[in-house]
């Protein structure tokens, strides 16, 4: 999602970008239970991948889960643990003929995909989430690869956290801003000069008017442009042509991991700064009242 | 004088100036530092506001607020808060308005 935000300062529309990479919760796996590994993927990386796949599930309906008291084998509640489940195992093809060498034929389950992994419903998830199914949020992400007799045996733990934890928790792909380019002509550029000009931006910035035969160059739409700079390379060029940034047009892009839709991310990420300042101003009463 | 927010709050006097305060804020960055910065800034009774991160490893910084005109310092950061709520607030309501907008825009084609 591409959105404008005009007449803000740089350093509230940095805190939005940061508060979207780093601060808005999702749920990831945090826990891996192996039972059994006997693929060629070690223990570890296969639980690191595991980590990585986003999950479709709605944050603000789980709870933080708060570490300390409980040990490494608690099993964690239904309101803060979402259990995900995947067994698989690879086995040879009967009904592959005598000399094909294609693994597709040859083996049944010899790609693991993110569409194998189950979700176990614990306690009363089963009713509350009867109409969205939790799970990852791609069927098509390669986990590992078997062959015959392998197989996997896997119980994960999805909890809730943020992006500055870990970066399998953040809800974006990326979330980045530009501000509005500016392009102002500071003489009449016409004919051949005008030509030149057109193709040193990129396409559908500047167009060219025809006034009284010539023709004339006009900026258009600046927003289309790169800012390549390719303009002042050339050297009757560059000083017909004033290139800047208006100071307070940020164009954010926002790309989701599929988690949340862009909208409600942003919508998340602007009520996570107001509860840091609600926070320090309940601090402020507080100190104060002592 | 020292603020320590969010953790134990502790107060040690630095003379009788209340005007000058470093307020430590606790599980913070250039995140809430910068913003919050600018919004205290542009208080014209404030003379000095800046924050520095101590060490990057530690998430805490350092908030310095210094006030002309005897004025307590808690009250411009109390103010620069409120105003910072009220600018995100601000921020919300018109995007959301302007995403409802725009879906509907995108339905009514199809109608």
């Amino acid at each position: 999602m591409e959105f404008d935000m005009v007449g803000i300062d740089a350093a509230i529309a940095n805190a939005f970008r940061r508060i979207l990479l780093a601060e808005v919760p999702t749920m990831a796996t945090e826990k891996v239970f192996i039972y059994s590994n006997t693929s060629i993927v070690q223990d570890e990386v296969l639980a690191h991948r595991l980590g990585l796949i986003p999950i479709k599930a709605d944050p603000r309906l789980f709870e933080y889960r708060n570490t300390g008291e409980e040990s490494a084998e608690e099993e964690g509640s239904e309101i803060d643990t979402i259990q995900l489940q995947l067994k698989i195992k690879c086995s040879r093809n009967p009904r592959a003929s005598k000399d094909s060498s294609d693994p597709r034929e040859l083996y049944l389950n010899h790609m693991v995909y993110s569409k194998d992994i189950k979700w176990v419903p614990i306690g009363n998830q089963a009713d509350v989430f009867a109409d969205c199914c939790i799970g990852p949020v791609h069927d098509d992400i390669l986990i590992a690869q078997l062959r015959p007799g392998q197989e996997l045996d896997i119980v994960m733990h999805c909890v809730k956290g943020i992006g500055k934890d870990h970066a399998k928790f953040s809800p974006v792909a990326t979330a980045s801003y530009r501000l509005l380019p500016e392009i102002t002509l500071l003489e009449v550029v016409e004919g051949e000069k005008a030509e030149r000009l057109k193709q040193c931006f990129s396409r559908g910035v500047i167009d060219l008017e025809d006034i009284n035969g010539t023709k004339v160059a006009k900026v258009v739409n600046s927003r289309l442009d790169t800012c390549s700079r390719e303009v002042l390379r050339h050297s009757d060029l560059k000083n017909v042509v004033k290139l800047g940034r208006v100071r307070d047009h940020f164009i954010f892009t926002v790309e989701s991991t599929g988690i949340l839709p862009p909208d409600v991310l942003v919508t998340e990420a602007i009520k996570v700064l107001v509860a840091k300042c609600q926070r320090f101003l309940n601090e402020l009463d507080s100190t104060a009242m002592e | 004088m020292n603020f320590d927010l969010w953790e134990t709050p502790t107060v040690q006097a630095d003379g009788a100036d209340e005007g000058c305060v470093t307020f430590v804020l606790h599980d913070e960055d250039h995140t809430l530092g910068n913003s919050l910065r600018y919004m205290i800034m542009k208080n014209a009774d404030v003379e000095f506001c800046g924050y520095t991160i101590t060490h990057p490893s530690e998430s805490k910084i350092n908030f310095r607020i210094q006030t002309r005109g005897g004025i307590p310092a808690a009250e411009p950061l109390r103010r620069g808060l409120n105003e910072l709520s009220d600018v995100c607030q601000h921020v919300l309501n018109t995007f959301q308005a302007r995403v409802n907008e725009f879906k509907e825009r995108q339905e009514q084609p199809m109608e």
